[in-house]
């Protein structure tokens, strides 16, 4: 487990947190953790260059890795976990190729703190397989065309397996504008909201996962 | 990658605000603004202060008045869902319905949509602009058709959120919570305009969290609404919202607060478009009058004059609308 430091309320002392470390060290900050009666007002810290342990549940399967406080969940599935179905593409919240579920929710891996997502349900597009075969969306998705270039595609699926979860039977105008964070460069949006309402009818028959 | 930052996730308020008291701290709601700002360099953090972990910062209940509780952090997709909010707020459903993406609904919450930057693409990007500390707004004679029509005064851009003008029409109060006390600050009172100080978007310290937003209990004949209107329909920010809370005796207006968005740096009080209404009933002369209210001492920068004419017909189809529900 990597330390989390203790720190001491630098107003009331005087001086910086990392001052306060630097000067006494860390004996003295375990000190400040030991007085129980402040133990409440001294909230635990990570260091910019200090690594910290989180468990990770990504696709049912628990990762114990290191990280450091900026990395963001996109960084840590596809550099550190290997996990590259998640595509980077915007890096700024706009275009929903790094959509993954938390918790059933598409969001966005690059504006997610790993850090954050500690303690979640992680679902990527690898965790959308039904074993080794494509899973339902997917299957729509292959079925109807519903990609060119396919760099967008995982994100689209992730969205898509999300709004179903969240509302099996959406409209054309609910697949819409539940798919509306979701950007498609090579224009295949009419195909996608095809394949979304095939999935949705699927899944409504009992064909679906 | 982002810039490095020391990080802390607390599980109490308290434990929150003795860490804000560090050097340059930035609290993380749902973090989609903020680390947007870090990645293009906006600002800067050495300390990022989740309020993740606090719990009761979370959730959306009825007041014992008949009001409304919004949680902090409340994510904008539970207030866009939640049946308390459509039966009582219409405005405030309309506004979480259409804030961002579904994505960004899920993740951010209700006090960081009030709380975030601007969009202004000078702002954004790599300009030292008067807001960020530099010398002048690069908007005025540039690039500015997003840019406000009201409330410009030495910087130029528009407030973007949707939630705070119908939060403000609705008569919505931030608790906020510092170091040494507890204040209550009026949405329509949380934005600091540029003529005040360009260099802040709110009341708010930086030692300071809103903790929770209350609705007041709804008058009866309370209607309200909020619109905005985008060059991309599925996911865009306002180029020109309304947001109506009129509150009716039969066909009578006897109230009116009325917000917009995308027309200034801060969510714009129509008080013209109130004068215009209240008192009246809503017949086409009327509504005319008022959208013609909702204008009346714009200073549309070269770039955006389409915006008098669009909040012109925005209004008057707000308000035919709201005439026959």
């Amino acid at each position: 487990m990597a330390k989390k430091k203790p720190i001491k309320d630098a107003a009331e002392s005087g001086v910086t947190r990392r001052g306060f470390l630097g000067s006494v060290g860390a004996g003295a900050a375990a000190v400040a953790a030991g007085v129980s009666t402040r133990a409440e007002a001294i909230p635990e810290i990570t260091d910019p260059e200090e690594m910290v342990q989180i468990a990770l549940t990504v696709n049912g399967r628990l990762h114990r890795l290191l990280v450091e406080p900026r990395w963001t969940l996109l960084f840590v599935l596809r550099e550190r976990l290997g996990i590259t179905g998640t595509k980077a593409g915007c890096e700024r919240g706009e275009c929903g190729s790094c959509s993954v579920l938390i918790d059933d929710l598409p969001r966005y891996a690059c504006l997610t703190l790993a850090l954050e997502a500690e303690g979640t349900e992680i679902t990527t597009i690898e965790g959308l397989l039904d074993g080794e075969e494509l899973g339902d969306v997917q299957r729509a998705f292959a079925e109807h065309d519903a990609f060119q270039c396919g760099y967008c595609t995982p994100g689209q699926i992730v969205a898509a397996e999300g709004l179903l979860r969240a509302n099996p039977a959406p409209t054309d105008h609910e697949i819409r504008h539940g798919m509306s964070g979701n950007l498609c460069r090579c224009g295949t949006y009419q195909h996608i909201v095809n394949a979304v309402t095939h999935a949705a009818d699927g899944r409504r028959k009992g064909g679906g996962s | 990658m982002l810039p490095k930052f020391s990080y802390a996730r607390p599980d109490t308020l308290r434990a929150a605000l003795a860490l804000l008291d560090e050097r340059n701290a930035r609290i993380h709601g749902g973090g989609t603004d903020l680390l947007g700002c870090l990645r293009d360099r906006v600002f800067a953090a050495d300390t990022v202060v989740s309020l993740g972990a606090i719990a009761e910062l979370r959730g959306v209940a009825a007041t014992a008045d008949g009001g409304l509780r919004l949680g902090a952090m409340t994510p904008i997709v539970e207030i866009a869902d939640s049946g308390l909010v459509a039966e009582r707020y219409g405005a405030l459903a309309d506004a979480a319905r259409v804030v961002a993406s579904p994505q960004l609904r899920n993740q951010g919450t209700i006090a960081g949509n009030l709380c975030q930057k601007p969009r202004c693409w000078y702002y954004r990007g790599d300009f030292h602009c008067l807001r960020k500390g530099g010398e002048l707004c690069y908007a005025y004679d540039g690039e500015n058709r997003f840019h406000c029509i009201f409330g410009g005064d030495m910087c130029y851009i528009v407030h973007p959120s949707d939630t705070a003008p119908a939060l403000a029409a609705l008569g919505a109060v931030c608790r906020v919570t510092g170091p040494s006390a507890t204040r209550s600050v009026p949405v329509a009172a949380l934005h600091v305009p540029p003529s005040v100080d360009p260099h802040r978007e709110t009341v708010l310290e930086t030692d300071e969290v809103i903790t929770d937003i209350i609705l007041p209990a709804p008058p009866a004949g309370l209607r309200s609404s909020y619109r905005k209107v985008r060059a991309r329909a599925s996911w865009d920010f306002a180029l020109a919202g309304v947001a109506l809370a009129l509150v009716f005796d039969g066909d009578v207006v006897t109230s009116a607060r009325v917000f917009l968005s995308g027309a200034a740096p801060i969510p714009w009080r129509a008080a013209g478009v109130e004068a215009a209404v209240t008192g009246r009933k809503l017949d086409p002369e009327i509504i005319a009058a008022a959208a013609g209210a909702s204008v009346a001492g714009a200073e549309p920068l070269a770039g955006n004059n389409y915006k008098i004419e669009l909040f012109k017909g925005l209004v008057a189809e707000q308000l035919e609308a709201m005439a026959q529900s």
